[in-house]
């Protein structure tokens, strides 16, 4: 199949960037969309041009390397999965394909459709971890979790941190990614010693680079793993829930 | 790393400093609890206002009664009108709030987007209309609170306007066609407003259960509904001449 492709290119994450047209020729339609920009590249190094830069990794959909604005889609048309599992014959044969990178304060371009995303490191330093002392495993099932409270923590925990949240929020919001985060630790046992400061700590920190929850729903919708925005209500409540407990325990730190 | 666990407890304590409300309104997931407590403040109130407002329904006696009632709640115990200002201070405290925060929300997520924003056109799936324009919903509803105060409340909009005879008030405004369509313009926007508030504020307050899940979008469709077509029908019933003087 022919594909029209226009592609956001930008040298660094200062310069200007512009839309650049390239004609995708005689591409498999079971190729994924990484892969029919493989072969783009493999043309635009034959003919000694720069070729595309765009972030990927496992391709299987695991690792949340990829993503990409695909015609005004985080990951394009096709619902609930990553740009890697998304293949050419969800396209027409002479559909012109617009690819744009995320866009977010938080997310600067790094080159072309490649973003900074290390606004999500710095939330999950604030407090997505648990403390633990370290050496021999424990015993295994040695801390009895509830069937519910594992698979709603599993559901949480099924982000891979693409940002394809912040990419459709209409508000740049990383309410799912981090309220995902939170859930994923505060609904387990393991997680509760530190289950307030981590949600205030997660919040405050995601407040510094993105925006705030007006409960569109498109985040929901763009994520690549579904993750439901009930995890954002769960956020908000243990949030509140943070400022109360703060106080009670002020006197004793 | 010294440096930055000195830096680390002076944050704290600038963050003890200020009291815990202040600090909670500071973030942007408190002024979401604020805007949502607050809307089911302006909620109830659009709601208590529009049942008294069906008053005209049942003849100018009734609803003339009724204002009066407002005025004189409390009745001997308090000095007159006093119970009414208060509930209006209260309200303008809720409206407040919700602009303040409303504003700077907005304000927030515009800078969110970085410099340089989409250049193709979003698609959206999930997003309403009703969602995706509570702004701009927002400041009309504003504008017409500010219209609907000189028409109804201190009469310079309404050259008809006779302090105390509401009903009267009511007609005269209402036969004027322009007027007619302005307040029903208005209240449509409004019912997109509380379409997507009603519902979205159960999220802001983390109310989330899935046995009750389905029920926060009927509410909203509900009070949209009551809220639409109460409010619309005064207008049209003075046009159609149901309601005359």
């Amino acid at each position: 199949m022919d594909v029209i492709l226009s592609v956001w290119r930008q040298v660094g994450p200062d310069a200007e960037g512009e839309f650049v047209r390239y004609e995708a020729n005689d591409i498999p339609d079971h190729a994924s969309f990484l892969e029919m920009l493989d072969i783009v590249n493999e043309n635009l190094n034959t003919n000694n041009e720069e070729p595309i830069a765009f972030d990927h990794d496992c391709r299987e959909g695991i690792c949340g390397m990829c993503g990409m604005m695909i015609n005004g889609q985080a990951h394009g048309p096709q619902l609930g999965t990553a740009t890697c599992q998304l293949h050419m014959r969800k396209f027409k044969d002479g559909d012109t394909i617009r690819i744009e990178p995320w866009r977010a304060e938080g997310f600067p371009v790094v080159r072309d459709l490649t973003v900074d995303r290390s606004a999500f490191d710095r939330i999950i330093e604030a407090g997505g971890y648990i403390t633990v002392s370290t050496g021999s495993a424990p015993d295994a099932n040695l801390i009895p979790v509830p069937k519910l409270a594992a698979e709603a923590a599993m559901d949480a925990a099924a982000c891979i941190g693409c940002g394809a949240c912040v990419a459709a929020c209409p508000n740049s919001a990383a309410q799912l990614f981090t309220s995902a985060k939170v859930s994923h630790l505060n609904l387990l046992p393991q997680g509760q010693a530190e289950r307030f400061s981590r949600v205030a700590d997660m919040v405050d920190e995601m407040e510094k680079w993105f925006g705030a929850c007006s409960n569109h729903g498109e985040c929901e919708t763009a994520c690549p793993k579904s993750i439901s925005i009930d995890f954002i209500a769960l956020m908000n409540r243990d949030y509140i829930r943070s400022k109360f407990q703060q106080g009670r325990l002020a006197g004793q730190r | 790393m010294a440096h930055t666990e000195v830096d680390k407890r002076d944050s704290v304590k600038a963050r003890r400093k200020r009291p815990f409300i202040i600090e909670f309104y500071s973030s942007d997931v408190g002024k979401k609890w604020a805007m949502a407590l607050s809307g089911i403040l302006l909620l109830g109130y659009l709601v208590a206002h529009l049942l008294g407002n069906l008053k005209v329904f049942l003849g100018p006696e009734n609803v003339d009664l009724y204002a009066e009632a407002l005025r004189d709640l409390g009745g001997e115990l308090v000095p007159r009108q006093s119970i009414l200002w208060l509930m209006r201070i209260g309200l303008l405290l809720a409206y407040s709030i919700h602009v303040h925060a409303a504003l700077s929300l907005w304000w927030r997520n515009r800078k969110a987007r970085g410099s340089v924003g989409y250049q193709t056109r979003t698609t959206y799936l999930a997003a309403t209309y009703a969602s995706r324009f509570m702004a701009y919903t927002g400041i009309t509803v504003f504008l017409f609170i500010l219209f609907h105060l000189s028409d109804l409340t201190w009469g310079p909009a309404n050259p008809d306007f006779v302090y105390g005879d509401v009903y009267a008030n009511i007609v005269a405004t209402f036969e004027r066609v322009p007027v007619a369509i302005l307040y029903i313009v208005a209240i449509l926007a409004l019912g997109a407003h509380v379409r997507h508030g009603a519902w979205s504020l159960f999220q802001s307050i983390g109310i989330n259960n899935a046995k009750f899940n389905k029920w926060r979008n009927k509410l909203a469709y509900g009070l949209t509904a009551f809220i639409v077509l109460g409010n619309i029908s005064i207008p049209l019933a003075v046009q159609f001449g149901i309601l005359k003087l």
